[in-house]
């Protein structure tokens, strides 16, 4: 019995395939150049890929510069948080400007009172965006202790300013202060250019 | 150890000083005419063996009908030292002459006394509030404030 | 042709790098120099005289803490004593030797801050404080061993301690003691003949003898101008006239002097740890109180020598469970009086020198 093939000619397929081998073989005679050979290389060593969002967020939270502000007790916490052994240099804010202009982060380092609230608003509208606050301390939160002497201390800053992270303690250890910006970082991190929220 | 000097001795000393000065006396402390306040505490600060160069607190109490100023004493030279207080009266105005001119030290205590108790110190130089604002309403130490 | 200059007003602080903490100088400036000049307390006015009226005596204890937070022991030391002498509370000799320990630790590490401090205002930004710190966080460790706080620490109940030392306590304040000496004399090295140290502060701010006794100053303020008064001598409490020591004091009243007055403390003080630890005691480390003090009718004042100066608590009892007036006798507040006189006739530069000088904690200013 002859075996009639299903296909006019399977040995046509199979020059086909032979054939596209061959062109292939005919067309690879140099190794391919690299995708983005157009770019300089200076400039090719130089590129990643990734969106605008992520980009200027790693770049807002790697460097947030705190501002000198120093009211109360906590405030000690903090210079031992800024100094040689919690360090905070290692997240990039060993630098307290004291000017509130050149500052991102206030870190609201002791007891807000009546008297000086509207400084701390005006430090605040000074700073230039986008910049985040952090409630240091029991105080900071609500007033802490000192909650109930209500004539003179404002139960927490938050009266006055948004605040960003809560950071509660009597004073905050270093460490629980660390982690708060750590907190903090977490939250720059998920902000975006389009929602005008950071 | 600085000595107390005994209150009685001194307020007898000072009643044949400035006569009607002294109101009481008792083993802590005695108790003094305001209006004499200024020459009895020159009197207390310059005379030799009392020489009292050191006012080392000041502080008021409001016992409702009346305001109690307190006033500590210390000579560095003869290492003793004085309690003596001073009453006055009226819960709108009450009043007191200031220890100012006699000893500076009493300048800021003054200014928070008049900002806490509401107590006015006469011949102060600068009679303002001290801790609080300008415009604040009532004085926070009293028995009667509301906050 | 003579210029003429308008006088014009700046303002430093409150928030200042320099003014520690929340305070103000309103200063009138003519050109560079101030011609009057206007202190402005109570940003940090937070009612603890007031508050301390409708707490018990017990509760009060942390409202201390935070007055002078640099010197928080030394606080609690105060008003207990202040309590004990109102209620007629004993302490038993070892509660005594140690509060004198942890006083006079507290002086070091609050000294410590003052000096760094100084050298900030004086422009050696943030590198002499970065050495004191870090043998700050060692006293700092000392403590947070006995009541794992680190910087309010609320340790002291009438009659005694919260507690007694734990064990590993003495052998770390023995390291301590071995350690310290040698780094004050790094401090030195590093600063007390500094050319630039000198030219600053000597002959700034001077405050002869006669005003800083008129105006009521205490503490190295009232030393630096060559008084020798400390209430650890003049008036001895607690077991100080046990120990041998000396009161180190200045001669010009200067800003220089006080600093130095500040080291030479420091000096002191690790001289009576010294022999307090040799001769601790044992026994209770805290007499047996009742829970709820209620002191009868009657009034008392205690004073320590803070590391700020004459500190005293005044208190006023009625026989309740809260006192019925708080009183603190605030040695930064009192220091400040000559300020004003202090810095007319300055520049701008030395009037942060002068200030820092006096070594203020805003806290116990305002109260
Ligand atoms: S939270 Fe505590 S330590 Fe911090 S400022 Fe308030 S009282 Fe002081």
């Amino acid at each position: 019995m002859e075996i009639v093939p299903e296909r006019p000619s399977l040995i046509e397929l199979d020059r086909h395939e032979g054939q596209v081998i061959e062109d292939m073989k005919a067309a690879s005679n140099r190794p391919l150049s690299d995708p983005v050979a157009w770019l300089e290389e200076d400039i090719e060593r130089n590129i990643l890929l990734t969106t605008v969002d992520a980009m200027i967020n790693w770049a807002r939270g790697s460097s947030v510069w705190p501002a000198m502000f120093a009211p109360a007790c906590c405030a000690f916490e903090m210079i031992a948080m800024a100094a040689s052994r919690f360090d905070v240099s290692r997240f990039g804010m060993e630098i307290f400007r004291a000017s509130p202009r050149q500052a991102d982060l206030m870190i609201t380092a002791g007891t807000l009172t009546w008297k000086m609230a509207p400084n701390v608003k005006r430090i605040y509208d000074q700073m230039a965006e986008p910049k985040w606050v952090l409630a240091m301390g029991s105080c900071g939160v609500s007033g802490g202790i000192f909650a109930s002497s209500s004539y003179a201390v404002v139960p927490g800053y938050n009266r006055i300013i948004p605040v960003d992270v809560y950071v509660p303690g009597c004073p905050p250890r270093p460490e629980a202060l660390l982690y708060g910006i750590r907190m903090l970082h977490q939250k720059i991190a998920k902000g975006s250019l389009a929602r005008h929220d950071n | 150890m600085t000595a107390v000097l005994s209150p009685r001795n001194i307020a007898d000393r000072l009643e044949k000083e400035f006569p009607g000065s002294i109101v009481s006396s008792d083993d802590n402390s005695f108790e003094m005419n305001s209006t004499f306040l200024v020459p009895a505490a020159r009197f207390l600060k310059d005379t030799p063996g009392l020489d009292f160069d050191f006012l080392s607190y000041i502080t008021g109490i409001d016992r409702y009908d009346h305001f109690e100023l307190v006033y500590h004493l210390v000579s560095l030279k003869h290492n003793h030292s004085l309690t003596f207080k001073v009453r006055c009266y009226g819960r709108d105005n009450p009043s007191a002459p200031s220890l100012t001119p006699v000893w500076r030290g009493a300048d800021f205590q003054e200014r928070e006394i008049f900002d806490l108790l509401g107590v006015r110190f006469e011949g102060h130089p600068n009679l303002k509030r001290i801790v609080l604002w300008e415009g604040f309403d009532g004085h926070p130490l009293r028995k009667d404030f509301l906050g | 042709m003579t210029l003429k200059t308008e006088p014009f007003v700046v303002n430093i602080g409150p928030q200042h790098p320099s003014t520690h903490g929340v305070f103000r100088l309103r200063t009138t400036l003519d050109g560079e120099v101030i011609v009057d000049v206007e202190p402005i307390f109570g940003y940090l006015h937070r009612g603890i005289e007031k508050l301390a009226e409708e707490r018990t005596y017990g509760g009060i204890i942390p409202l201390t803490d935070r007055l002078d937070y640099l010197a928080s022991m030394s606080n609690n030391m105060g008003y207990c004593m202040a309590v004990e002498k109102l209620a007629g509370i004993e302490v038993p000799e070892r509660a005594e030797y140690l509060r004198v320990i942890l006083a006079e630790l507290q002086r070091i590490a609050s000294h410590l801050i003052g000096v760094g401090a100084f050298f900030n205002d004086l422009g050696a930004m943030m590198t002499p404080i970065v050495y004191m710190i870090r043998e700050r966080e060692k006293i700092v460790d000392l403590f947070e061993m006995l009541c794992g706080q680190r910087l309010t620490y609320n340790f002291m109940r009438f009659g005694g301690l919260s507690q007694d030392i734990p064990e590993e306590f003495l052998p770390a304040l023995r390291k301590f003691l071995d350690q310290m000496p040698r780094f004050i004399d790094e401090y030195d090295q590093l600063l007390m003949d500094n050319e630039i140290v000198l030219a600053r502060s000597k002959d700034v701010g001077v405050l002869p003898a006669e005003t800083a006794i008129n105006i009521s100053a205490s503490g190295p303020v009232l030393r630096g101008s060559g008084v020798k008064w400390d209430i650890r001598k003049a008036d001895p409490y607690s077991v100080y006239d046990r120990f041998e020591f000396d009161i180190p004091t200045g001669t010009a009243g200067d800003a220089y002097d006080r600093y130095r007055v500040k080291v030479e403390e420091m000096r002191q003080s690790l001289r009576i740890i010294e022999q307090a630890v040799a001769q601790l005691p044992g026994g209770p480390f805290r007499s047996k109180v009742p829970f709820l003090v209620r002191p009868p009718v009657g009034e008392a004042y205690a004073h320590i020598e803070s590391a700020r100066g004459d500190l005293g608590f005044y208190l006023v009892s009625d026989n309740s469970i809260a006192p019925y007036r708080f009183h603190v006798r605030a040695p930064s507040l009192i220091n400040l009086t000559a300020l004003r006189e202090m810095l007319i006739g300055w520049k701008v530069a030395d009037a942060i020198i002068i200030f820092g000088s006096i070594d203020i904690v805003m806290g116990e200013v305002d109260r």
